[in-house]
């Protein structure tokens, strides 16, 4: 009837059978999502000086002994609280030390603490929430309870909890960074997988008869790679805002580790007398923070689909 | 008579309605209640029926995409429906599927090559090379390019999308393909091509297809047979001549009265229905009709009819006509 007809005129007129206007030239390159999401994230001027910004420290984080003319537990007492000048150049802390030195070499601390504790909590956080989502049931009652009660809390307090179990040192404080970020992880990728478990190429993988394994690997994890970067980025600038509170308790790195955290509450008798001792590491952590927390908004732009136009 | 590819016997999908902080079951939704046919090698079997009448879910349920609740479903005289999980797997090569919508159901972060080479990785075939050029091949067939391999799903149109959706339903060479609303989502112009690709397709591979639709002209013209179902059960199912020309049940006569004539000079009878369809938790008694039916008696609200044949290759399920047996 009507389609017959349809069918009949489409033959005569010898349509091709590539449908639309889709560009069709040989020479059109395959663009990946991936290329995409970069293209978006160079336009964006705050991203990129979110990168200048962490590019800086990580710079100066491995090239500390280069420029550095003090080591960073040289104490000259008789340059107590010297303020900033040619010698020192962002001043000398209560004990005679060099605070440019120890903001060189914090930077390694910091910026190893974030990665090391971002990399753990999403590494375990990812493996609970994919098994959480993909399984459901009571494995998911069983993780997302866990969660739940490991969010009620805190996190500051959580940790301050563990690192008073484990006793205070730099590793403990960060393995207790790591496991209050796990949650957070695990919540984000269980609702991801959750949502995708639905979508149809899901039930066509399924359909092909590929085992859950191939599944979860080949297309459940791609397609939930993008907010788990955006979230390790973020979470990268409280993972070091944390670890910075933990050393300003005193439950962080112990001295004479220059930690930012811990030379912020070293100096804190003397705002009055030397603020610049404070100056110097809080603007460190305040900087690489927002650093991170630029690239993470800018990525965040850059791979949600629903942000292109 | 050859023996049928595919037999489905009581076929039911309840889905539990769960509610309250143990998640107890409160009810169930019947979205399949009771569907049986069969399909003959190298038929097309079209299946119409309203949104939410359960045609989807029945496709999915033969696949086991979505596990049925009960019933049987044999295909080669096998019943699936036991299979251990690894044996499934193994069956699937013989039993695919092309879904609705081409936006969903490709992977967006995967290459075409990859989509179309999947199926052939996990059914065995190890050279990589031996699977590109097999891609190659399937792209062809399907009407597309071999230099599309290296593209991205976002970089083609709908109806391209399908395209690559059938060229991976393809790529095993199965026996049985079930389309599930293949062209709904496309436009008419394309719809066309789409169709024509999957007759040729048929012929050229020798393919059985169960053709799921809600557009009854789309279905008169591809299907051999047609099955019609409402609120999850199948009311009437013959020839496509049979039911086009003479539909038995009510609803059948319903739904074709509603299809619209191009010529506006002729004056056709319509037949409107009553009310909305019921909801699937709580179906009425009896006959699921009954209460929208135009000839509705009283024993229609009490004894479900069954689907039985009225003539030869004509089942309906309608109390009309199983009286006059």
């Amino acid at each position: 009837m009507k389609l017959e007809e349809k069918k009949n005129q489409l033959q005569e007129q010898n349509l091709p059978p590539n449908d639309d206007n889709v560009m069709d030239e040989e020479e059109t390159e395959a663009v990946s999502p991936w290329r995409d999401g970069w293209k978006q994230l160079r336009k964006n001027r705050l991203a990129i000086i979110g990168f200048a910004i962490i590019l800086f420290f990580i710079l100066v984080a491995i090239f500390a002994p280069l420029f550095t003319s003090y080591s960073y537990d040289q104490q000259n007492l008789a340059d107590r609280l010297h303020p900033p000048s040619e010698e020192y150049l962002l001043g000398a802390d209560h004990l005679g030390r060099d605070i440019f030195t120890r903001i060189a070499y914090g930077a390694r601390v910091s910026l190893q603490v974030g990665f090391f504790a971002v990399t753990g909590a999403l590494v375990f956080g990812s493996l609970l929430g994919i098994l959480a989502g993909y399984f459901g049931r009571w494995i998911d009652m069983l993780i997302s309870r866990i969660f739940d009660i490991m969010l009620a809390f805190p996190s500051i307090l959580l940790a301050i909890a563990i690192v008073a179990i484990l006793g205070p040192s730099l590793e403990n404080a960060l393995l207790a960074i790591a496991v209050v970020n796990i949650p957070i992880f695990g919540r984000l990728v269980r609702s991801r997988v959750i949502s995708l478990r639905e979508e149809e190429f899901i039930m066509a993988a399924k359909a092909q008869g590929m085992k859950s394994g191939r599944v979860i690997l080949h297309h459940i994890l791609p397609n939930s790679v993008a907010p788990i970067i955006v979230q390790a980025t973020l979470s990268f600038g409280t993972a070091i805002l944390e670890a910075a509170a933990l050393g300003f308790l005193g439950l962080g790195a112990q001295p004479p580790t220059p930690e930012w955290g811990q030379m912020l509450a070293d100096s804190r008798e003397f705002i009055q007398l030397a603020p610049w001792t404070l100056l110097a590491p809080g603007l460190s952590i305040m900087l690489v923070v927002l650093g991170f927390n630029l690239i993470g908004d800018g990525l965040r732009d850059a791979l949600d689909p629903r942000m292109k136009n | 008579m050859s023996t049928p590819l595919l037999e489905v016997n009581g076929l039911k999908k309840y889905f539990p309605i769960r509610s309250g902080v143990f998640g107890r079951k409160t009810g169930e939704v019947k979205a399949v209640d009771d569907v049986s046919f069969s399909v003959m090698p190298g038929e097309i079997l079209g299946i119409v029926g309203e949104s939410g009448c359960g045609k989807s879910t029945t496709g999915k349920s033969i696949l086991r995409l979505i596990e049925p609740t009960d019933g049987e479903v044999k295909f080669e005289d096998r019943n699936i429906l036991e299979l251990p999980k690894g044996e499934m797997r193994k069956l699937r090569r013989d039993m695919q599927i092309i879904f609705q919508d081409p936006y969903a159901s490709l992977n967006p972060r995967h290459t075409v090559e990859k989509i179309i080479s999947e199926p052939l990785l996990v059914h065995g075939m190890k050279n990589s090379k031996e699977r590109k050029e097999r891609v190659r091949e399937l792209l062809e067939v399907v009407g597309l390019n071999g230099y599309h391999a290296t593209r991205y799903p976002h970089q083609f149109s709908g109806g391209q999308r399908q395209r690559i959706g059938i060229a991976r339903a393809l790529a095993n060479n199965p026996k049985l393909i079930i389309c599930d609303e293949p062209v709904s989502a496309l436009d008419v112009s394309v719809q066309a091509q789409i169709l024509n690709l999957m007759e040729e397709l048929r012929e050229q591979f020798h393919l059985t297809y169960i053709f799921i639709a809600h557009d009854l002209s789309v279905v008169k013209h591809i299907s051999d047979r047609v099955g019609v179902m409402y609120l999850g059960r199948m009311v009437e199912l013959t020839t496509k001549e049979k039911l086009y020309e003479d539909p038995k049940h009510p609803y059948t006569k319903a739904l074709l009265s509603a299809v619209p004539e191009p010529d506006p000079d002729i004056k056709k009878e319509r037949i409107i229905l009553k009310g909305d369809v019921p909801n699937p938790q709580n179906p009425p008694t009896g006959c699921a009709f009954h209460t929208r039916c135009p000839l509705a008696m009283d024993i229609c609200k009490e004894i479900r009819p069954e689907f039985a044949p009225v003539e030869d290759h004509h089942f309906v399920a309608c109390h009309l006509y199983n009286d006059k047996q």
